[in-house]
Formats: structure tokens, sequence, C-alpha cells
């Protein structure tokens, strides 16, 4: 039903958009001439996009919006946030009302080829996992067999999970409803023993939860849900900014470059470290931004691990383990191309 | 005693009237009046026993989670976290700017404060029948506090604006409801006349407007607006997402009120409508004097139930992703300084509370406005 009226909706949007795409080549002109970024976010998820007491948006998906604009107009505040629902975010971006969509968005071939857009990275890793009861004194996914499981029906997760258990040779007993709110009030009153949903959605499942300190999320990822920022197609410079705005926040964590020391990582003889802060080379001025872009994405944003942890880290009430979002040097899988 | 016979043949009449005696002490008082009212059957005792030991076993617990238990201030979720913890009121005193104003900005507030005042200002003198001027009261709340309220929500002349993305809360679900109340009345009355014209023209455009928008769900209306629309307008034309919201609400609410006022000129006598006639007035005069007063009057408790459902429907704006009262309350569940198991509820109940103020209001003055207008043609 997601998908028919999706690809109805990028029929219509590939139609429309042939001349758009032509039209809106320079969104960077744009969004200069405009003064801030349009930015895409979700109505509403723990860590990605979510309002503080102030009203202001929060998230990780939030920060990498705010760290294009630091590039663009050196103010990570030049930015105006859109949320939008599932089914709006793709005509969103078609149509122009945003420049970048930044909501949770899996990156899927269909997507990345039928929609007329670009999927510019990978900003969170996320798949589908587990969640128990500390009690239970289960570790591993694998030690689940004849569990009873909580998960919502008719999704691709339930699918999933008949593959994952069917493939390890384990039995288990499905406890399916309708609505995530069921599911949440199952768990919570015990009538499962796990309860499987995207790892994202299960940290922030788990505080909701009667005690969450009683509950673990176990390590195993069993699909693949890479989300990432979405773009146009058919405008290369822009797709380029905000791919090497993700890289810049990844190579700077590599480094060590943090929001605080970034001034004195200026001074640093490190070739790398130069590139990348534009003490060398023409980088920025090679996508239409000044050459110290990255400075200010970090200066004003922070590299990624700052960001992963100020939204959605350990020392944040959601408590996610970087896992699969680690750096590739970390055992993680967030590895970016060097400025060179 | 035959003196008394004869000097009054009818002795026996009293020549007095008796006192009247109060009511057997079984009829009088509380004692009385739970006899007659709640156990005066067997049935009616059973039923009464059932309801009040239903609401002993309600009410504390209710009390309890709401007041008792409930979480009055603190600075974040561990302040409502816990296994007794009720209803998390820290989380709307928190969240409170936000569910009124939405993101409109902190330091532009006081333009919503000052609409409202103005619309109250409008809306008490004209509320209360016994105060005079109602021409020019319901001119500057037809004509200038629009005007005004335009100005000041958007940002006109020198004022800072603010765009309707911002707009959020209870401010987006007042100005939808009353923008689809004001357009509505008048346009319904119109389609409603339009429809039993004798003009083929009018008759069929009336027929076919009213009969679409009947029969398209209103979140259909929306979706299109939102998902559709753009992609039939050039690039970089965009209209404003609330704008398109409140055309569509409008269009609908009419095509409803427009049946509602038909129900009312159907109701009245064809007499009154040849009597019109016969007069020598205009056919608008004749509306105005004869036919509507009385047929408006007899819709009263139809056209409110439109005005309260369509107060409620403003809630499916949320679809094209504008946050109303209940949108902005539901994204506030998602602040992970705020996700505990009491957060929802506790949210919910502020907004259904909220929603039950304005919509018991509209409902409990309709009631006083249907009696006062009671000329008494029923019995």
């Amino acid at each position: 039903m997601k998908y028919s009226i999706l690809s109805a909706v990028a029929g219509v949007a590939v139609a429309a958009g042939l001349s758009a795409t032509a039209a809106s080549a320079a969104t960077l002109d744009d969004v200069k001439g405009k003064g801030f970024l349009q930015c895409g976010v979700s109505t509403g998820l723990a860590g990605f996009s979510a309002p503080d007491d102030a009203g202001d948006w929060n998230g990780i998906d939030v920060d990498l919006c705010r760290a294009v604009a630091a590039a663009v107009f050196n103010d990570a505040d030049a930015v105006k946030f859109s949320p939008l629902s599932a089914k709006e975010r793709f005509t969103a971006l078609q149509s122009g009302e945003i420049d970048l969509l930044s909501r949770n968005t899996t990156w899927t071939m269909s997507r990345d080829t039928e929609l007329g857009l670009n999927f510019a990275g990978v900003n969170y890793y996320d798949g589908q996992g587990f969640m128990v009861r500390k009690s239970l004194g289960v570790n591993s996914a694998l030690q689940l067999s004849g569990a009873s499981v909580c998960v919502q029906t008719g999704t691709t997760t339930e699918l999933n999970l008949t593959d994952y258990f069917k493939a390890n040779n384990m039995t288990y007993n499905p406890v399916v409803f309708e609505k995530l709110e069921e599911v949440n009030a199952a768990y919570d009153s015990n009538r499962c023993d796990v309860y499987t949903t995207d790892q994202s959605g299960l940290y922030a499942i788990r505080l909701g939860l009667g005690s969450p300190d009683e509950h673990i999320v176990l390590p195993e990822v069993i699909s693949k849900e890479p989300l990432g920022p979405v773009v146009r197609q058919g405008d290369d410079q822009w797709f380029n900014i905000v791919k090497w705005v993700h890289f810049a926040m990844i190579n700077a964590e590599e480094m060590g470059i943090t929001s605080e020391n970034v001034d004195e990582m200026r001074e640093s003889t490190d070739p790398n470290v130069m590139r990348l802060l534009g003490k060398e080379g023409k980088f920025g001025e090679d996508i239409g931004l000044t050459n110290d872009w990255a400075y200010q994405v970090i200066k004003h944003v922070g590299n990624y691990g700052e960001v992963f942890e100020a939204n959605v880290g350990e020392t944040t009430p959601l408590g996610i383990a970087r896992g699969l979002n680690a750096l590739w040097s970390k055992g993680g899988l967030q590895y970016a191309p060097p400025v060179r | 005693m035959p003196g008394i016979e004869s000097a009054n043949p009818f002795y026996y009449v009293a020549r007095e009237e008796l006192p009247q005696l109060p009511p057997p002490t079984s009829q009088r008082g509380f004692g009385g009046w739970m006899r007659t009212n709640l156990f005066a059957t067997p049935r009616d005792t059973v039923l009464s026993i059932v309801v009040l030991l239903l609401l002993v076993w309600m009410i504390p617990p209710m009390v309890q989670w709401l007041f008792i238990d409930a979480v009055w201030t603190g600075e974040g979720r561990e302040a409502c976290l816990g296994p007794d913890v009720g209803a998390c009121w820290a989380f709307v005193e928190a969240k409170f700017g936000q569910f009124i104003y939405g993101r409109y900005p902190l330091e532009e507030r006081w333009r919503v404060d000052l609409t409202a005042v103005l619309l109250i200002i409008g809306l008490v003198p004209i509320a209360i029948p016994s105060v005079p001027y109602k021409r020019e009261n319901a001119i500057y709340l037809l004509v200038v506090f629009p005007i005004l309220a335009f100005i000041l929500l958007t940002g006109q002349f020198g004022l800072v604006p603010v765009e309707t993305s911002r707009w959020g809360g209870l401010l987006v679900t007042l100005v939808v409801a009353i923008v689809g109340i004001v357009v509505s009345f008048p346009f319904g009355i119109l389609l409603a006349l339009g429809r039993r014209s004798n003009l083929p023209i009018v008759k069929t455009l009336s027929v076919v407007f009213i009969e679409f928008w009947r029969g398209v769900p209103l979140i259909t209306v929306l979706f299109m607006s939102s998902v559709m629309l753009p992609l039939f307008l050039p690039e970089n034309v965009t209209f404003d997402k609330l704008l398109r919201a409140l055309i569509g609400v409008a269009l609908f609410a009419s095509a409803y009120m427009a049946e509602v006022v038909r129900g009312g000129l159907q109701a009245i006598p064809k007499g009154q409508y040849e009597a019109s006639d016969a007069m020598g007035i205009t056919y608008w005069q004749g509306m105005r004097l004869i036919i509507l007063p009385q047929a408006l009057k007899l819709v009263i408790p139809g056209i409110v139930n439109t005005f309260i459902g369509l107060f409620k429907d403003t809630s499916l704006v949320l679809i094209i992703g504008i946050f109303d009262l209940l949108g902005i309350v539901q994204q506030n569940f998602t602040d992970p300084n705020w996700i505990t198991p009491v957060t929802p509820a506790t949210g919910l109940i502020f907004a259904a509370f909220v929603y039950f103020i304005f919509c018991f209001s509209m409902s409990r003055y309709s009631v006083f406005m249907e009696r006062r207008l009671d000329t008494g043609h029923r019995s």
C-alpha cells in the first residue's frame, strides 16, 4: 500500500519533474539566494528529529541540516525545518519545497533509481533488532529459540523475523498486532519475551516502558536499514556538498577534531588536517563553498561522534551504543574517503 | 344544629382554602429525590446500585492518578519515572508554550495574545443579546478583526514576519476552526438557497459542489492538497500549506452547512414563501426578513453540530504536517527528555480537556440561543 502510493506519486513526480530538475539545477544558488536552507525532517522521532522544551528541533537528522547550513552560510541556524510525513517526503523534495531531505529515510535501490533522487550518504546505520528483559539472562539473539516475539503485522519486520529464525533453525511464537501502541502495551505487560523492530525504534520504545533499565537491546542486527540524507537528482554540485559535509564530520572524528579543539587544530601541520580545515588546497571552492567550509561545520555543529553522542548516545536518555555507527577504524561502518 | 342548618344550607362546604401541606417526608428533600429518581422500582434500584459501584470503582483511582500521584513540577523525564507515578503534569507545564503557540517565536507571542484579546472583545458583546450596536459589532468581527488578525499573526507593516509553518498548537486549531466556521456559514446558506433555486445553472452548480465535497473524505482533500498539488504547480511556486488546509476545510464545511440549512428551509411551510412573495418584496428581502430567520432558528442544533464537528476535524491537518493542538502534543511525545510511560496519557488528557472546553461552550451557547429564540410555535 505504502509502495503503491509512493510509486504512483513517483510516476507523476518524474513526469512533472523532468523540466523541474533542469530549472532547479543550481540548488546552491537558490539556497544562497534565499539566505536559508529548507530542510525536511520527520514529524517527530526521538533522537533523529524531535522538538525540545523551547520548540527547537534536535536530533542527528536535524544536525545534518545544520551542518550543511554551516558549510554554506557559516551559520548553523540558517535552516528552516519542514516536518514531513513519510508519504509527503519525496514529493516535497521533488517539487522543490525543500532543498534537503534528512528524515530517517532508508536507502534502497528503487528509491535511489526510480524517484529522481540521490542518497548522499548514510548518517545512521539502522537495522532490525531485538529487545528482551534483562531477567531472561539472554545476551544474544541466537539464544531466543522458543521465545514469543511481539511484532507489528504486515511489515517487513515480520518477514525479516521469520527469515532470521528459519535461517538459524530456531522456533518462535509470533504475537502480532496491528498498531505500534498495541505492540508496546503487549510487551510491557509481559505477553511476549521479545520485542522486534528497528533498533533505533527499540531504544525509543524502551524509554517509554515502565522500567527502562530492566530491558536490553541485543547486539544482533538482522536487516539493513541505512538511513541517510536525500537530494534531487541532476544537481551534482549540491549532491557533492551534502555528501562531503557528512564525510567531513566523519573525517573530523577520525582525526580527533572536535568543536572544542577545532581552532587549535587549525594550526596543525598535519597535511590531512590542513586539507580538511582549508589551510591547504582549494577543496571548498571546488564545490562552490568557502575553503573553511569543514571548519565551519565542525565549529558550529561538531564531528560525527559528537553529534551522535549529543543526540542518541550513551549519555542521552536513549543510550544507543555506537555499534554499526562506530568509525570503520573502531569496528563500525562509518567510513569517509580522504580529503585529497 | 338546626340553627346553622337554616342559616346556611351548605354549611358542610369549606369556606376557606385549607393551607397546602408539605409533601410527606418520604418524598421530600434528598431522600425523596433519591426515592423517586433512583430507587422507584426494583429495576431502578439495581441499576442505580450498579452505576454507583462503577463510579466508586472508577473515580478514586482516577483522582489518585490525575491529582494525588501526579507530578506537578520537574525538569525532565526523571521526575516522572517510578512505579507509582500518576499524570506527568510537569510535561504539560514544560511544553505549555508550544501547545498554545506552536513554534511561534517567543518574543513575538504577544501578537497572538493581542489577536486573542481582539477576538474576545468582538465575540463577547455579540454573544450577549442585550448589548446594543450589533451591526457595528458584526462588521468589526467579520471585516476589521480578520484584517487585524492577518496583519498581527503573519506580520505585515513592519512587524517581524512569522511563516505559518511556525504556527502550531491551539493557535492553529482556532485559526482553522474559526476560518472554517466564518466562511462556511454564509457559503452554506448561499449553497442551500442555490440548491433550492429554480435557476437551472445555479441549481446544478450548487448540487455538484455540495455532492462533490460531501462525497470525498476531508483527509483525502488535505492529502491531495499537500502531496499532489505541488507536483502540478510550476517549480518553486509553493503556496502556503496552512492556506491550502484552510481552503480545504472551508469548502468542506460549506457543503455540510448547506445541507443543514436546506433542512431548515424545507421545514418552513410553503405559505411563508407565498406570503413573502405576496408582500411584493424581492427574493433576497424575503429570504433575509422572513424565511431565513425562521429556518436558521430551526436548525441551530444542526449548525452547532457541524461547527463542533469542524472544530474536532481540525486535528486532521496533522496529516499534512501542520501541528494543531493534538499534533503538537503528540509530536512532543518523541522528545527523548520526556519519554516516560505516563507522558502520552497525560498529554492526551490535556488535549482532550482543551477540546472539551471549546466544544462544550459552543454546545451550551447553542442551547441558550435556542431557548432565547424559541418564539413558542411549538406547544
